[in-house]
């Protein structure tokens, strides 16, 4: 299988006045193509840095990141969409910045959008939204630019319990049928159980990787992975792991 | 958005009783004003009050008759708005385009700090000697005074709303390879419009400050003018006459910057 993604003994520093933070140290991990990859640790371990790396906001202290040269496409905890834009002019946000914003690649997006029940919301502003639309909103956005890799920063902590669980089973959907491999960090045990194929366990700050785990289900989808006996047998492991 | 038409009776008469109240509001302002002329002018006439020094509302509106017929009214007004307006697009213009020059660098942000602090302290007016000898005593002068006072207000204003910028939507911008050129223009600038909106409110304040205080230091036409000289030679009216125009125009161009907000700013929360 071809890696798209490997962190090799990456250390990360944050200098500032008041000091020196030690946010990652030694992180070592891959996300192979087509793979969903779930990074769990606990709050303020440094998982937003990891992904800033990742997507080469950010250079290593000491160590390396590899891509395979793919796109990346990043998603944050908020939908972050442009209140004063329509959806539709949320969505092709990316292509005006790529400078590629032809008819053919809006045509791409607003597909896109039509096919993930966005179409009638398009010339409508984001308040006028639910959460759960929102952020359908912001992951189409993040698609119109067709990227090879996603990274998910927690994307969905801002809901609520209800609109979290059903915009969890249809985000996996999504990027499911596009056929994305995707990075999801978060401190959610079951979100993480619910969608990824593989998770990786992250210590307290300094970030360092506790664990690996293959995690196989016979159903894929969130909702039902997480009516699964495996399921909760999962979670005791993880919770154990996060918490010493 | 279209509205929904078929409302419920409920909201009918809810909406039936939010247009009263503000028919009401409205109704009780202008009665007021009403009311306030009315006790004025009044008072004025059977000499409850000096009219000599309180003038009335029929002295202000014959004086304001004099002024148009021998033809300095539009003059004097045309004067002051010409000096206020010219100030006011310049503070704004120039004020914009250092804060978008102070946002794009750090440095040049962190080296001018202390400068901008001194002169948002400094009362403007203490430069008025210094103005009339480098300006002379014409507009030049007081259009010069006006940038003077709304400039640092519409820098520090218009900064600090780039710097208020929500760093996720930057980092997002980043994470989509979008160079600072694209952030401030897709980002930076859109975002702060509620910003521009509230400085251009400011700064009307500020250029009738800094162009009747301009006339009020050097001038020989406009409406600080007029006031200045109606004090001097105790022509009280014309002095009340002065400040009631100043009234209208500073309502109206104020007004013209709502207007602006209603149509630029919709639909953000
Ligand atoms: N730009 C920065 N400068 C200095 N320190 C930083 C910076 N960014 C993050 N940190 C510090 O690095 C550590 C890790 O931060 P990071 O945001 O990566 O954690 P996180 O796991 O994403 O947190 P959260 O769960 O709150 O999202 C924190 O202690 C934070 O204070
Ligand atoms: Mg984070």
């Amino acid at each position: 299988m071809k890696e798209v993604l490997r962190f090799e003994n990456v250390c990360m520093h944050y200098h500032s006045k008041q000091g020196e933070t030690v946010a990652l140290e030694n992180v070592n991990f891959f996300v192979n193509e087509g793979e969903f990859v779930a990074i769990i640790g606990p709050s303020g371990c440094g998982k937003t840095t990891l992904l800033s790396l990742a997507a080469g906001l950010l250079t290593p202290t000491k160590g390396r990141v590899l891509t395979a040269g793919g796109s990346f496409g990043y998603m944050l905890q908020k939908d972050e969409l442009f209140p004063w834009r329509t959806i539709e002019k949320n969505i092709f946000l990316p292509l005006e910045i790529k400078r590629t914003n032809t008819s053919e690649t809006r045509a791409r997006a607003l597909a896109l959008a039509e096919k993930y029940g966005l179409g009638q919301f398009l010339k409508n502003y984001p308040s006028s939204l639910s959460g759960g639309m929102r952020q359908r909103a912001a992951l189409i956005r993040t698609l119109s630019v067709n990227p090879d890799v996603l990274l998910l920063d927690e994307p969905f902590s801002a809901l609520d319990y209800q609109t979290r669980l059903s915009v969890c089973d249809d985000v996996y959907k999504i990027i499911r049928e596009e056929k994305k491999t995707a990075l999801l960090i978060t401190h959610d045990i079951s979100e993480a159980i619910s969608v990824a194929d593989r998770i990786f366990v992250l210590s307290r700050r300094p970030a360092r990787v506790v664990s690996e785990h293959d995690i196989l289900f016979p159903e894929a989808e969130p909702l039902k992975r997480r009516e699964n006996k495996e399921f909760s047998r999962w979670f005791e492991i993880l919770w154990k792991e996060l918490n010493t | 958005m279209k509205k929904e038409m078929n409302y419920s009776p409920q909201h009918l008469a809810y909406l039936q009783g939010v247009k009263k109240k503000t028919a009401w509001v409205n109704a009780a302002r202008f009665a007021i004003l009403l009311l306030l002329l009315t006790l004025w002018e009044l008072s004025a006439r059977f000499e409850w009050i000096n009219p000599f020094i309180t003038s009335s509302p029929s002295r202000m509106l014959a004086c304001i008759g004099d002024l148009y017929k021998n033809g300095t009214l539009f003059y004097h007004v045309g004067t002051t708005l010409w000096e206020t307006l010219a100030g006011f697009f310049l503070a704004v213009g120039l004020g914009y385009g250092i804060a978008l020059l102070l946002w794009w660098s750090e440095t040049f942000r962190r080296i001018s700090e202390p400068y901008f602090v001194v002169l948002n302290a400094l009362p403007k007016i203490a430069l008025g000697p210094l103005i009339i000898i480098w300006f002379g005593t014409g507009s030049k002068a007081i259009v010069f005074m006006t940038i003077l006072i709304g400039l640092i207000v519409a820098i520090l204003n218009m900064l600090g709303g780039f710097m208020e910028t929500d760093e996720n939507k930057i980092l997002l911008l980043k994470s989509m390879g979008a160079s600072k050129l694209q952030i401030l223009t897709k980002l930076v600038i859109p975002s702060s419009l509620p910003n521009f909106i509230s400085m251009l409110k400011i700064n009307v304040g500020m250029a009738w400050i800094g162009s009747i205080m301009g006339e009020y230091i050097v001038s020989k036409a406009g409406i600080g003018y007029l006031i200045v000289y109606g004090g001097q030679v105790f022509k009280l009216d014309l002095v009340m006459s002065a400040v009631f125009i100043l009234c209208i125009l500073a309502a109206v161009m104020y007004a013209a910057v709502a207007l602006l907000e209603r149509l630029v700013i919709k639909n953000r929360k």
